[in-house]
């Protein structure tokens, strides 16, 4: 992490909020914690570049909660609206129409849903041409807008609204950190809202940069995950010290991880919180499932000790 | 005055030249590629400055071209067929936008099955799109068309999108003499661009395109969009006129030919037109009054200048380069509406479907429907819709689907 970080300790992160209250996001909104703390970070001179998601309703007429702009733009399409205000802002600022004071950080806020799928061209094609950007992932693994339908970004064994059956969500959670690093990017970051600090260091250090910065938050979500919204803060938590959610960044070709859990907590212990892996533990506990999910984190982490992450 | 030859495509890239376009995103398709290659060659030899870049897709493409229009940019970009339809959510979602953009539409017919010669099904699925809509039947029109549409999307009453349309092949490749644009008249017919308060900037922050919860405020706003492409048709008036002045060209929404003294009148649009204007003209030299009027402000649609133009006349054949599905011929119910319960609606409007992927039309066929609509109108009944179709084209078609047969018979015969 840099040294030249203004935040040394949770003392130093923005004790006032740039987000305003009265969004329409449900209580205990992990993905609106990491949003508050990431603006906080970045400030006010920044568009945000909205793709269809539960964010969407963050902005709804004629209220909102941000203090600079917002464009909303359709689920497939954030990355090019941002390449459409970047590439304008850079021209009115060639021809000298524009200041360097009236520019903007172009910022696309995105749910998982169009991350990981309907949206992955136009954010492939706009890291490919280096476009000056930062983006934000809000990823609370599943479409959590339309009732938490299974996404690319579900986990293995999630019950969600479309996967109901016995080990719930059959598939396995799309590596879009890998995605999006295999573009060499400038800066590519894994954050939570729960964890402040290093969510902060992270965020301040994308904004330094020049270049496509994507950031994956990771959103706990107490509807979709089904459980109970004061536990947002502990759910994740509980998703770094059990590794499930490695804290990691990618910047010059390395892959860093900024927290190393150790000793790990069993997953189990983060499983069992949330309502959506209940029937791994409830009427019967199915072992194989849960020894399956503890084995892919293990396998994770002695990548990573063996240098091979 | 500079006269060159110019295909469509070649005039369409002089039209965003001259109309000062300064941001070019783009996404290569038949038969609109020769668009973007062009402005492409000029920005990167110099002569003229500006920015390209290519997206992911049509859809992105829209997407990059409203943000940097609602930055306050001059924008262009072009796309055809299934282009236009891949970016068709973008269409509804940047004239919701209410931004300033020009847009080439190269009409080519829809997949399936995919094809490369034009109908106007494609533009013709953007007519709700809340873009507005000219549709050039010469490249001389593509590039005038270019500078109106301009000073229409621009103006402050509208600020809708606005599509200019050619055909593929018939228009984009085929090369015609084009008195182009003289540069300093341009900047008497086109102001700067003046974003006014719609722009992002940091120093003025702007919320776009927010949700709207409820049916009141929705209605709000898509009644507000329809009041503007409403106010287009005054915004083209004044433009055409300002454009007769400065370039002696004249324009009209409804372009008429030997329609005054008319007795039956096609109504047709885009380059095929020009084989209409050829058909009444010798149609005449037979002693039958026929005439042709074609719509090339489309959207909004020129409805008293239609009624204008055809009001009086014993028989209406409008011939559709288009099909809608188990209904028939798009323009062909667009006039209907216009046209019933008017004073002096003709008696009879025939609808003919013809021209779909570039199929021709010849004089014969021309002729054949001028006689078929009198003699119709003599009875006082109109005909059944016509799909244009020749034996000879059957004929064709059955040892195509013969040869097809064959291949499928063989594969069966295959181990």
């Amino acid at each position: 992490m840099t040294k030249t970080s203004r935040f040394a300790s949770m003392k130093e992160l923005p004790s006032e909020h740039l987000l305003r209250p009265g969004t329409a996001m449900c209580a205990g909104c992990g993905g609106l914690e990491a949003v508050k703390e990431v603006y906080d970070v970045l400030g006010k001179k920044t568009v945000f570049v909205n793709a269809a998601g539960c964010m969407t309703l963050s902005a709804i007429y004629p209220f909102t909660p941000f203090q600079g702009s917002w464009l909303y733009t359709a689920m497939a399409s954030a990355p090019a609206g941002a390449q459409g205000v970047r590439d304008a802002l850079d021209i009115l600022k060639d021809r000298g129409s524009i200041s360097d004071d009236e520019d903007l950080d172009v910022v696309v806020l995105t749910g998982d849903g169009a991350a990981y799928g309907m949206g992955l061209s136009a954010t492939s094609g706009a890291i490919e041409r280096g476009l000056d950007f930062l983006y934000l992932c809000y990823d609370n693994e599943g479409y959590g807008n339309t009732g938490q339908q299974y996404s690319a970004a579900t986990p293995h064994g999630a019950r969600t609204a479309t996967s109901t059956g016995a080990i719930g969500f059959p598939g396995f959670k799309k590596d879009l950190f890998s995605i999006w690093a295999a573009h060499d990017p400038a800066y590519v970051a894994t954050i939570i809202g729960s964890e402040p600090l290093d969510l902060a260091r992270k965020v301040e250090k994308a904004a330094t940069m020049t270049g496509p910065r994507l950031i994956l938050a990771l959103s706990p979500c107490p509807p979709g995950w089904d459980y109970d919204p004061k536990d947002t803060v502990d759910i994740g938590h509980l998703a770094v010290k059990t590794g499930i959610f490695p804290l990691k960044e990618y910047v010059d070709g390395k892959v860093t991880h900024t927290r190393t859990p150790h000793p790990r907590v069993p997953v189990e212990e983060y499983l069992k919180l949330q309502g959506r892996f209940k029937h791994l533990f409830e009427p019967k506990r199915d072992d194989f499932t849960i020894a399956d999910i503890q084995a892919r984190v293990d396998a994770y982490w002695a990548e990573v000790e063996n240098g091979e992450k | 005055m500079t006269r060159l030859l110019l295909t469509g495509n070649a005039a369409a890239a002089w039209g965003a030249r001259l109309a000062g376009a300064e941001y070019f995103p783009v996404f290569p398709i038949t038969p609109q590629t020769e668009i973007i290659e062009t402005l492409g060659r000029w920005i990167d030899s110099g002569e003229m400055g500006g920015r390209m870049v290519t997206l992911d897709s049509e859809h992105s493409m829209i997407t990059a071209a409203g943000a940097a229009a609602a930055t306050g940019v001059r924008t262009f970009t072009a796309t055809s067929s299934q282009g236009l339809l891949y970016g068709m959510e973008m269409l509804y979602t940047v004239a919701g936008w209410r931004v300033p953009l020009v847009m080439v539409n190269v009409s080519r017919g829809l997949s399936a099955p995919i094809t490369l010669e034009p109908d106007h099904n494609d533009i013709l699925a953007a007519r709700d799109s809340g873009c507005l809509i000219l549709h050039a039947a010469t490249c001389q029109e593509v590039v005038d068309a270019m500078l109106i549409a301009t000073r229409m999307t621009e103006d402050p009453r509208v600020r809708l999108p606005v599509i200019v349309n050619l055909d593929g092949f018939y228009l984009s490749f085929t090369r015609e003499p084009v008195i182009l644009p003289d540069a300093t008249l341009v900047s008497r017919f086109l102001p700067d661009l003046d974003p006014g308060d719609y722009a992002f900037r940091a120093n003025q922050p702007v919320s776009e395109a927010v949700a709207v919860l409820g049916g009141g405020p929705y209605s709000y706003f898509r009644y507000e969009t329809h009041l503007a492409a409403l106010a287009g048709e005054q915004v083209f008036e004044e433009a055409v006129a300002d454009f007769a002045e400065i370039f002696g060209r004249n324009y009209g929404a409804v372009d008429c030919h030997q329609t005054n003294d008319a007795d039956v009148v096609f109504v047709q649009m885009g380059s095929f037109a020009t084989k209409a204007h050829d058909a009444v003209d010798r149609l005449r030299e037979q002693g039958i009054k026929a005439g042709l009027v074609r719509p090339f402000l489309i959207r909004p649609w020129p409805g008293d200048a239609l009624i204008n133009a055809l009001s009086g006349k014993k028989a209406v054949v409008v011939i559709d380069q288009n099909i809608s599905m188990g209904m028939g011929g798009i323009l062909h119910s667009e006039i209907a509406s216009t046209l019933y319960g008017q004073s002096g609606a003709p008696p009879v409007l025939m609808s003919v479907i013809g021209g779909l992927g570039g199929r021709d039309i010849v004089f014969d066929e021309y002729a054949a429907l001028a006689g078929e609509a009198l003699s119709a109108a003599e009875r006082g009944e109109t005909p059944p819709p016509r799909l244009l179709y020749t034996e000879n084209e059957l004929r064709e078609m059955r040892k195509f689907q013969a040869i097809a047969a064959v291949e499928a018979l063989h594969e069966e015969d295959a181990p």
